[in-house]
C-alpha cells in the first residue's frame, strides 16, 4: 500500500510560489491499475513527478511524505527521501513521448542494458532483453536497430519493456498513449493490463482521455485545482459519481451512439496565485452555495472506499438524472442561444 | 444543388531519401470526393496518422500542391494543372483553422492585429467597417474586442487563442472553413465549446466546415457526413451516422473497435471471444 | 494556499551589459567631442617637438613624427568606430535583407543568392585584401576600405540569417498571416523579423569589432590608409619607427592598451545584449 500523506509540492518561480498540489492524503491498494484524470493545471503532472521522486527545483516539497510500503536492500522503507535509488528497481515511469527519452543515436538495446543493474552480466541480460520483448509483441532484433527505425508504437512498446523489465512493483504511466494511434494504443494498453495481471504490480496512469480511465484502470482519482475531489473505483465515478466535477468531466465529451447534446464545462478553474477561500470548483459548479465559497469540503469517504470532497453529494444524482435527461442534439441545433450555452466567460 | 467541395483523382507522390534509394509514397491516392448541399455542412475527415487527411487539407489550402488532379470549392478552381486562382477570391472561399492554438499567432504581434489585418486585406473592408467586421467575429464567438485589443498571445488559454482563430476566419465570410484537428490540443472538458460553436456558426455564418480529425466521437456528434481515410484513401464515405452505425469498409470497423468506449470493456470483449 | 512571495525583479540590464555600455559609451563619446578641442591636426607631422616624453601639454608625449600622441589617439579612436559602425550598418542590412528574403521566398531566387553567399564566405578576407592594398599601397580612401569589407563581410551573418529564416517560415504563425492577407514583404517585416532582431543587433555589435580589427591589421602592414589616424596606423607607425627602441613606448602600448578595452567593451556589450535576450525568452 502506497500511503501519500498531506503532499503540498510547491513550484518557485519569477512571479512567486505556487501550490499545484496542495494538501493530498491518498492510500493506494497494490496490485491496481490506478487513473488519474482531470483538466489541465489540476496537478495530476506534478502528484506523478512526486511519487516518481522526480523533485528538483523548481518543484519542491514543501510538507508530507510518500511511503511507498517497500523495503530497499538494506532493510530501510523506501519513502521520499531514498526511491530516486531505486529507479527501475521498485519503479519505473514511462513517458508520453518516447521520442525525447530514447537517445537518438544510440542503438536500443545499448541504452537498455545502460543500468548499474548490468554491470558485469551485459551479455546474459540482453539475451533476456530479447525474449521480453518477444513476449511484449515485438521481433527480438527490434533492440539492435536506432530508435527512429522504429515506428511509433514499437517505440513506446520498448519503453513498456525498459520499465517493466526489472519487474518493479510500481509503475507510473503519464498519458503513455496520447501519442500514439488508436488502433496501436488499444495494443498496447491491453499489453500493460496483462502485464500488470502477470507481475501483479501497481500501474499509475495519467490520461486526459476518460475512455481510456474506463478501459483499463480499477481506481480513479479525480483531481482539480491541485487538491483531489473524488477518488473512487472506476465504475462507480462513472455510474455513481458523488463530486459534480466528476459528473461534468465525464459527461462533457460525445460517445458514439449517444444523441445527447454536450457542453464544455462553463468558466476555467481558479489561478492558483490568488489565495484560495472554499471549494475550488465552486465558481463552475450548479450546485454551488455560499456555503461552498466560504468553507472548503472535506475528503470524506462516503462508504466502500468512495471518497469525495463536496458538501452536497447526495444533490449529485438528482444533477445526473438532469442531465441524462437533456435534449437531444438535433433538438437545439437550430438554437445557438442553447448550443453557446457556456461561451460567455468560457477559457 | 450546390458544389460545396469536389476533388478529382487527387494525387500526391512524395519523394522520400535520395539517389539511389529513393521511395515513393503517396500520400493521396486517386482522391475523388463530392460534397453537394443546398444548406452549409459539416464534413468530417477521419483518420490515423499517415491517412493523407492532413495532406488534402493542406493541397484543399494551397500550402501544398498536388501532384495530379483538381480541386474545387464552391465552383472556384482551388488546385491543379495550371490553375492560378486569383488570391484575394480564393481567401474569401476558403479560410484554415489550426491545430495549435499557441503557434497560430507570432508572440510579438497582438491577436487582433491578424484580424484587423483580414478585415482590411481579404474581406476588403475601410477603417471604421473593418472594426465593426473584428467585433462581429468576436462577438459570434464569445469574446469581447475590449478584452482582446491590444493583448499578446501569452495573455490567452488555448481555447481562447483557438475562438480567436476562429473569428478571424469568419471576418470574409467564406464557403469552407477547413479545420485542422481543431481541439485535439484544447483541454477535454473545454472541446465542446469549439465543437458546438462550429455547429452554431454553420448556421449563422452559412459556411461550411471541414472537421479533421482521428476523434471519430466528435465527428459522429456535428458530422453530416464523414469520409475515412486510411494510407492515403478514402475508404469510406456517406452520412455519418449511417457510416459509424453500420460500418461497412473493414478499417472502419476496426477503428471503430478500437476507440476506449465508456458501455463496453475490451477485456470483458476478450474474455466472451476467448470462451468462444 | 498559496505564498505571496516578493518575486525577483528581472534586471534588464546585467554585469555585462553595463560595464559593455559604459566602455563603449565613454570612448565613443570621448572620442566624438574631444577632436573639438584639438589644438592642431593630428596627422600633421612636425607640430611639436620629436619625441617628448609625457607633459601635462602632451598626456601621452610626442612621437618621432612630431605628432602629439594622445590627440592622435584620440582622433584614430574616432576614425575606427565611424568605419566600424559604417561597415556594420551596411552588412547588417545586407544580411539581414538578403538572408531574410532568400531564406523565406526560395525557389531560384534563393539558390542565387546562396550561391553569392558561399562564394563569399569561401574567400578569405584577409588575402584578398592584402593583394587590393599592395596594388594601391597606402593610398586607399577610406570609402573604398570599407566598401571591402562590406562586400567581403556580408555573407556570415547572411548565411545564419537566412537558417533562421527558414525554420520560421514553416511556423504556423505564417500560415495565419498568409490567410489574413498579407504579402512576402509584409510577411517578412512583422512576422519573421522580430524572431531574428537579437541575432541582429549582438551581429551588428560583433560587425563593428571585426571591421575595426581588419582595418587595423591592414593598417599594421601598411596596406590601409596610414596618414589618416585609425587604430591601425598608429600602431603600424609606432612599429615603423621601433617606438619602444628609440624610448617612446607609450606610442606603441598606448593604442594597443585601447584596442584591447574598446573590444573589449564592444565584446561585453554583445554577449551582455546575448544574455538579456536569452533572459527575457526565459531560456536563461
Amino acid at each position: 500500500m502506497i500511503r501519500l500523506d498531506n503532499i503540498v509540492a510547491t513550484y518557485t518561480t519569477q512571479r512567486g510560489q505556487v501550490n499545484a498540489v496542495d494538501g493530498v492524503t491518498l492510500e493506494i491498494p497494490d496490485s491496481i491499475v490506478m487513473g488519474i484524470a482531470g483538466e489541465s493545471g489540476c496537478g495530476k503532472s506534478t502528484l506523478m513527478k512526486v511519487l516518481y521522486g522526480d523533485i528538483g527545483f523548481p518543484l519542491g516539497l514543501s510538507s508530507g511524505t510518500v511511503d511507498y510500503g517497500l523495503v530497499n536492500d538494506r532493510g530501510e522503507p523506501i519513502t521520499t527521501e531514498n526511491i530516486r535509488r531505486e529507479w527501475f528497481r521498485h519503479i519505473s515511469y514511462i513517458p508520453q513521448s518516447s521520442m525525447s527519452s530514447l537517445n537518438p543515436v544510440v542503438r536500443i538495446r545499448d541504452q537498455f542494458v545502460d543500468f548499474p543493474a548490468t554491470a558485469g552480466r551485459k551479455k546474459e541480460v540482453l539475451a533476456q532483453v530479447r525474449s521480453f520483448v518477444q513476449k511484449l509483441g515485438l521481433p527480438p532484433e527490434s533492440i539492435d536497430a536506432y530508435p527512429h527505425q522504429l515506428s511509433g508504437g514499437m517505440r513506446q512498446r520498448i519503453m513498456v519493456a525498459m520499465a517493466t523489465f526489472f519487474q518493479p512493483e510500481i509503475i507510473l504511466a503519464d498519458e503513455p498513449t496520447t501519442a500514439l494511434d488508436v488502433v496501436v494504443q488499444k495494443s498496447i494498453l491491453l499489453l500493460l493490463l496483462d502485464l500488470q495481471k502477470e507481475m501483479g504490480n501497481t500501474i499509475m496512469l495519467v490520461s486526459h482521455d476518460m475512455g481510456v480511465h474506463y478501459q483499463v484502470t480499477k481506481k480513479m482519482l479525480i483531481m482539480y485545482a491541485a487538491k483531489v475531489v473524488e477518488y473512487a473505483d472506476t465504475d462507480d465515478v462513472f455510474k455513481r459519481p458523488l463530486h459534480p466535477y466528476t459528473l461534468m468531466l465525464t459527461n462533457s465529451l460525445p460517445t458514439i451512439g449517444d444523441d445527447r447534446a454536450r457542453h464544455g464545462l462553463p468558466g476555467s478553474p481558479p489561478s492558483l496565485w490568488e489565495p484560495q477561500t472554499g471549494c475550488r470548483f465552486a465558481a463552475r459548479c450548479p450546485l454551488a452555495t455560499d456555503r461552498c465559497r466560504q468553507e472548503e469540503p472535506p475528503l470524506l469517504e462516503y462508504g466502500r472506499g468512495h471518497f469525495a470532497a463536496c458538501h452536497y453529494t447526495d444533490r449529485v444524482a438528482g444533477l445526473k438524472a438532469t442531465m441524462q435527461a437533456g435534449p437531444k442534439l438535433s433538438e437545439i441545433a437550430s438554437d445557438p442561444s442553447q448550443l453557446l450555452a457556456n461561451l460567455e466567460g468560457a477559457a | 444543388m450546390k458544389t460545396i467541395l469536389k476533388t478529382q483523382g487527387l494525387n500526391k507522390v512524395y519523394q522520400l531519401g535520395s539517389f539511389p534509394r529513393t521511395i515513393k509514397v503517396n500520400a493521396l491516392n486517386d482522391i475523388n470526393l463530392t460534397i453537394e448541399s443546398d444548406q452549409p455542412v459539416i464534413v468530417s475527415l477521419v483518420g490515423e496518422s499517415g491517412s493523407g487527411k492532413t495532406t488534402l487539407a493542406k493541397v484543399i489550402l494551397r500550402l501544398v500542391r498536388p501532384s495530379t488532379g483538381a480541386v474545387t470549392v464552391a465552383g472556384h478552381t482551388v488546385a491543379g494543372e495550371g490553375t492560378r486562382p486569383d488570391r484575394n477570391e480564393f481567401l474569401r472561399t476558403v479560410q484554415p483553422i489550426f491545430q495549435n492554438p499557441f503557434e497560430a499567432f507570432s508572440q510579438y504581434r497582438t491577436i487582433d492585429a491578424y484580424l484587423l489585418e483580414t478585415a482590411e486585406r481579404v474581406a476588403r473592408l475601410r477603417k471604421a467597417d473593418a472594426v465593426a467586421a473584428v467585433e462581429e467575429a468576436l462577438a459570434a464567438v464569445g469574446l469581447q474586442y475590449k478584452d482582446v485589443r491590444g493583448k499578446y498571445p501569452n495573455q490567452f488559454s488555448g481555447g481562447e487563442l483557438q475562438r480567436a482563430s476562429v473569428a478571424r476566419a469568419l471576418i470574409p465570410h467564406p464557403q469552407l472553413i477547413v479545420a485542422d484537428e481543431p481541439v485535439s490540443m484544447i483541454d477535454a472538458s473545454r472541446r465542446m465549446i469549439i465543437i458546438n460553436l462550429f455547429m452554431a456558426l454553420k448556421q449563422e455564418y452559412q459556411t461550411s466546415f471541414l472537421y479533421i480529425t482521428h476523434d471519430l466521437a466528435t465527428a459522429y456528434y456535428i458530422s453530416d457526413y464523414i469520409a475515412v481515410m486510411n494510407k492515403g484513401r478514402i475508404v469510406e464515405f456517406g452520412d455519418a451516422k449511417q457510416v459509424l452505425a453500420r460500418p461497412q469498409h473493414e478499417y472502419t470497423q476496426l477503428l471503430l473497435d478500437s476507440i476506449p468506449r465508456l458501455d463496453h470493456r475490451w477485456t470483458d470483449q476478450r474474455d466472451a471471444n476467448r470462451r468462444e | 494556499m498559496s505564498k505571496q512571495v516578493k518575486p525577483r525583479k528581472v534586471r534588464k540590464l546585467n554585469a555585462r551589459l553595463t560595464i559593455g555600455l559604459t566602455i563603449v559609451t565613454i570612448l565613443a563619446v570621448s572620442s566624438l567631442i574631444l577632436p573639438f578641442f584639438a589644438p592642431a591636426n593630428p596627422a600633421a607631422q612636425g607640430t611639436y617637438l620629436k619625441n617628448l616624453p609625457p607633459s601635462l601639454m602632451h598626456p601621452l608625449g610626442t612621437n618621432a613624427l612630431g605628432q602629439d600622441i594622445f590627440w592622435y589617439l584620440v582622433f584614430a579612436v574616432r576614425n575606427s568606430l565611424i568605419l566600424g559602425v559604417t561597415v556594420s550598418i551596411g552588412i547588417t542590412a545586407i544580411s539581414t535583407f538578403l538572408g531574410l528574403s532568400a531564406g523565406f521566398i526560395g525557389g531560384s531566387y534563393e539558390r542565387v543568392v546562396v550561391i553569392f553567399m558561399d562564394t563569399f564566405i569561401t574567400i578569405p578576407v584577409l588575402p584578398i585584401l592584402i593583394v587590393l592594398g599592395a596594388v594601391v599601397r597606402g593610398n586607399t580612401s577610406f570609402m573604398v576600405v570599407a566598401a571591402i569589407l562590406i562586400i567581403f563581410g556580408w555573407a556570415w551573418n547572411a548565411r545564419t540569417i537566412r537558417s533562421m529564416a527558414l525554420t520560421l517560415r514553416e511556423r504556423e504563425f505564417i500560415n495565419m498571416a498568409r490567410f489574413s492577407g498579407a504579402g512576402v514583404m509584409p510577411i517578412i517585416a512583422r512576422e519573421i523579423f522580430p524572431y531574428v532582431y537579437a541575432f541582429m543587433v549582438v551581429g551588428f555589435i560583433n560587425t563593428i569589432l571585426f571591421a575595426i580589427n581588419t582595418e587595423a591589421a591592414l593598417a599594421v602592414i601598411g596596406l590601409s590608409n596610414v596618414v589618416i589616424p585609425t587604430l591601425g596606423s598608429i600602431i603600424f607607425w609606432a612599429l615603423n619607427y621601433n617606438a619602444i627602441m628609440i624610448g617612446q613606448p607609450l606610442w606603441i602600448i598606448a593604442p594597443i592598451v585601447t584596442t584591447v578595452v574598446l573590444f573589449l567593451g564592444l565584446f561585453l556589450t554583445s554577449t551582455g545584449y546575448n544574455e538579456m535576450f536569452a533572459e527575457r525568452r526565459g531560456v536563461a
